[in-house]
């Protein structure tokens, strides 16, 4: 259901008053920009070198890289969740875990709780005393060392803040340069009539704080650790 | 609070700052990390001034249309189910969100960093009808439990504070018992700010930018207290500064590459989270209700003048991080939540002269200011035009300016008043004169060697040593 617009003409016209012209009622065409440093950016990069770059960035942004192949991410992410103690795992319902082979859910000495939005609010209830979230990387940035989520459905927002470790498993195929090609993509699929996602999230490491004397502290009101693991696919 | 903090005069508020040793140490340490942070981060993106060039072309182009893209802006919000109230003033913006407020019988409510919510002074209107208001920035979060100590700085709120104060506020207010080790100060706030998510009622955030073409609010966060906001509670609403608008994705990008940058020397945040009206039908977490509240107070008068391109500004605090004036008085001393050489800009446009005059003479016009600008606004360009609109429409200059200038104008005004005054200067001033500067001055000098020395008058004056020189050669 559309939303409420309130008080706009009489403010619309105040402004358009104040820089001496009639309100713009046609469409403003953006300029091309003279200056377009952005897309300059790891232009030339291949996809083996993004990897580098972003492994790169993972060193100083407090974020551990693991590399994998598709027959091994199986056992890697259950080492993962071994190695970090355990207990309750919150992953996305996502077909990208089916088409990696990834199978957590049969493993009976692992406690995972799948995003089911049939269930709704208790998802959160589970997600927020959990050890571990576990999502995919819809597309990865090399220069920020972020990974961009999408949310949906199955893809709650909660599931890469709110537990103490977060993992997010990225396919070789989703790293681009940089921030610039994100938006590119997100624009393409606006102007091709999709909607873009309620949420997308650019996510850099774990959260972290700067407020107490700019002394860096890693883990404030989300993940205190984030761990990558970037699949050759 | 709103924009104006304190009640002293500015001399008194100075005095203050130039007296607190652990602010000025606090402030000067901080300074340099952020200076070097952004000069390291410029470096290795490589053709900085190009960015600088392209964030100038973007927000003069989006403040020249800025009727258009706000009115985009607001059609895509309410596509995707969120309602927009346009607010010309403070208290319309107040009493739109109070009314939300009251409707929803909201108890609690969950804020994120929002430096326009300051502005207008919206958590003593919601504490007026009795709503619990939980700032949840780290550094808001210590500044609201130590009796709502005002921010320093638009990044660090907090920075004036150090961490026997912090552990003395979260003692005192919250019953803390450890350390004041920044980690276990900040475990703390996780755990007992957890808390207040889980149970807001509503949401309150700020916008760094927001697209218009998609209707999307985009947050720049570390923390992820933003991402608590916008995702738990079931309504949220978000306060922008009507300046805050991106025409695309791709222009938003870039800003805030500019700005992470700019601020911190980082290349993206912790979280940069761009949220899109409400929640999706079969979506859990996120808002069943928005509300986008686009404020103006003040703000328009600016457009169509010399001063527009103060508009430009997406707040990283690179100007106040290279000013020398603010390294020396921090930031209360501005009696705005503004500081530095953009608050002494901006400062005065929004809340007049009358109350803010002292501003822009606090500034050394080193330019500084305008060098570390990432959208390239002409800071000290700004000031020098507050100066000349303040002795215009005011004849409002300093005294101290107003009775030397008067002096040098009847000094220069006739060749024997100009060779005599400048002959008998050394004599003079001979009594006032310690190791080649004068800084205990009398009279007219008095307000000048408060804060700085002035150099002694040469031995010999230029004209003599001229004449000389020539009788030698020849």
């Amino acid at each position: 259901m559309a939303g409420k617009i309130m008080n706009k003409k009489h403010f619309l016209n105040h402004v358009a008053g104040q820089l001496g012209r009639e309100r713009i009622m046609d469409t403003v065409e953006r300029p091309e920009w003279k200056h377009q440093p952005q897309w300059n950016v790891l232009k030339d990069a291949s996809q083996d070198e993004l990897v580098d770059i972003l492994k790169e960035q993972c060193k100083s942004i407090h974020t551990e890289v693991l590399e994998t192949n598709k027959e091994q991410l199986s056992s890697t992410i259950q080492d993962m969740i071994k190695d970090n103690g355990g207990g309750q795992v919150v992953t996305w319902d996502d077909p990208r875990f089916q088409d990696f082979q990834v199978n957590l859910e049969t493993q009976e000495d692992l406690n995972i709780h799948v995003w089911d939005p049939r269930l709704g609010d208790e998802n959160i209830r589970i997600t927020e005393q959990a050890n571990l979230g576990i999502t995919f990387s819809d597309i990865t940035l090399a220069e920020s060392g972020t990974v961009v989520l999408f949310s949906d459905a199955g893809k709650g927002r909660s599931v890469s803040l709110l537990p103490s470790t977060y993992i997010a498993i990225i396919p070789k195929n989703t790293i681009v340069p940089r921030m610039t090609q994100a938006a590119e993509m997100i624009e393409e699929k606006v102007a091709n009539g999709e909607q873009v996602a309620s949420c997308v999230n650019f996510i850099s490491g774990p959260s972290n704080s700067a407020d107490i004397e700019m002394n860096l502290i890693v883990g404030v009101h989300g993940p205190i650790k984030a761990t990558y693991i970037i699949v050759d696919d | 609070m709103s924009m104006k903090i304190g009640a002293e005069k500015f001399d008194e508020r100075v005095q203050e700052g130039l007296s607190d040793t652990f602010m000025r140490g606090a402030v000067s340490s901080a300074q340099t990390r952020f200076r070097n942070g952004r000069l390291n981060a410029a470096e290795e993106l490589g053709g900085w001034e190009e960015w600088r060039n392209l964030g100038e072309e973007i927000r003069t182009h989006t403040l020249e249309n800025i009727d258009y893209y706000l009115d985009l802006l607001s059609e895509k919000v309410a596509e995707r189910g969120g309602h927009v109230y346009f607010a010309q003033t403070a208290e319309e913006a107040n009493n739109y969100i109070t009314n939300v407020v009251k409707k929803k019988e909201a108890k609690k409510i969950a804020k994120s960093k929002s430096m326009v919510s300051e502005e207008i002074g919206l958590n003593d209107a919601l504490k007026d009808i009795g709503a619990e208001v939980v700032e949840t920035d780290l550094g808001e979060w210590i500044l609201q439990n130590d009796d709502v100590d005002p921010p320093s700085h638009i990044v660090t709120p907090a920075l004036h504070k150090n961490r026997e104060q912090i552990r003395e506020v979260f003692h005192d207010k919250l019953g803390y018992s450890k350390t004041d080790k920044p980690e276990e100060l900040a475990l703390f706030a996780r755990e007992k700010l957890r808390e207040e998510f889980l149970d807001a009622d509503i949401g309150i955030t700020g916008c760094n930018f927001a697209v218009a073409d998609t209707g999307t609010v985009t947050l720049v966060t570390n923390e992820g207290n933003a991402r608590m906001v916008t995702s738990l509670p079931d309504t949220q609403i978000t306060v922008m500064g009507m300046e805050r608008v991106a025409p695309t994705w791709n222009d938003m990008e870039v800003l805030v590459s500019l700005l992470t940058r700019a601020a911190v020397g980082q290349k993206l945040t912790s979280y940069i989270t761009s949220l899109t009206g409400v929640k999706e039908e079969d979506d859990v977490d996120g808002p069943e209700e928005f509300h986008l509240v686009i404020v103006d107070n003040g703000r328009s008068k600016i457009l169509g003048t010399e001063f527009q391109s103060a508009l430009h500004c997406i707040r990283c605090a690179a100007c106040i991080n290279v000013c020398p004036v603010y390294r020396h008085i921090g930031g209360h001393a501005y009696g705005s939540i503004y500081p530095g050489p953009i608050g002494a800009v901006l400062t005065p446009l929004l809340g007049g002269y009358e109350d803010h005059k002292e501003l822009p003479y606090a500034s050394s016009l080193c330019g500084a200011c305008t060098e570390a600008c990432p959208v390239k606004i002409p800071l000290h360009e700004l000031l020098i035009r507050h100066r000349e609109k303040i002795v215009e429409e005011k004849g409002e200059a300093p005294v101290f300016e107003n009775i030397s200038m008067k002096a040098f104008g009847m000094g220069t005004a006739s060749p024997t008043m100009y060779n005599i005054g400048t002959k008998l200067a050394p004599k003079v001033m001979k009594p006032m004169v310690k190791d080649e500067v004068i800084s205990k001055g009398v009279g007219p000098l008095k307000s000048w060697t408060t804060a700085r020395d002035f150099p002694a008058p040469g031995k010999q004056r230029f004209r003599d040593w001229y004449k000389k020189r020539q009788r030698e050669e020849s």
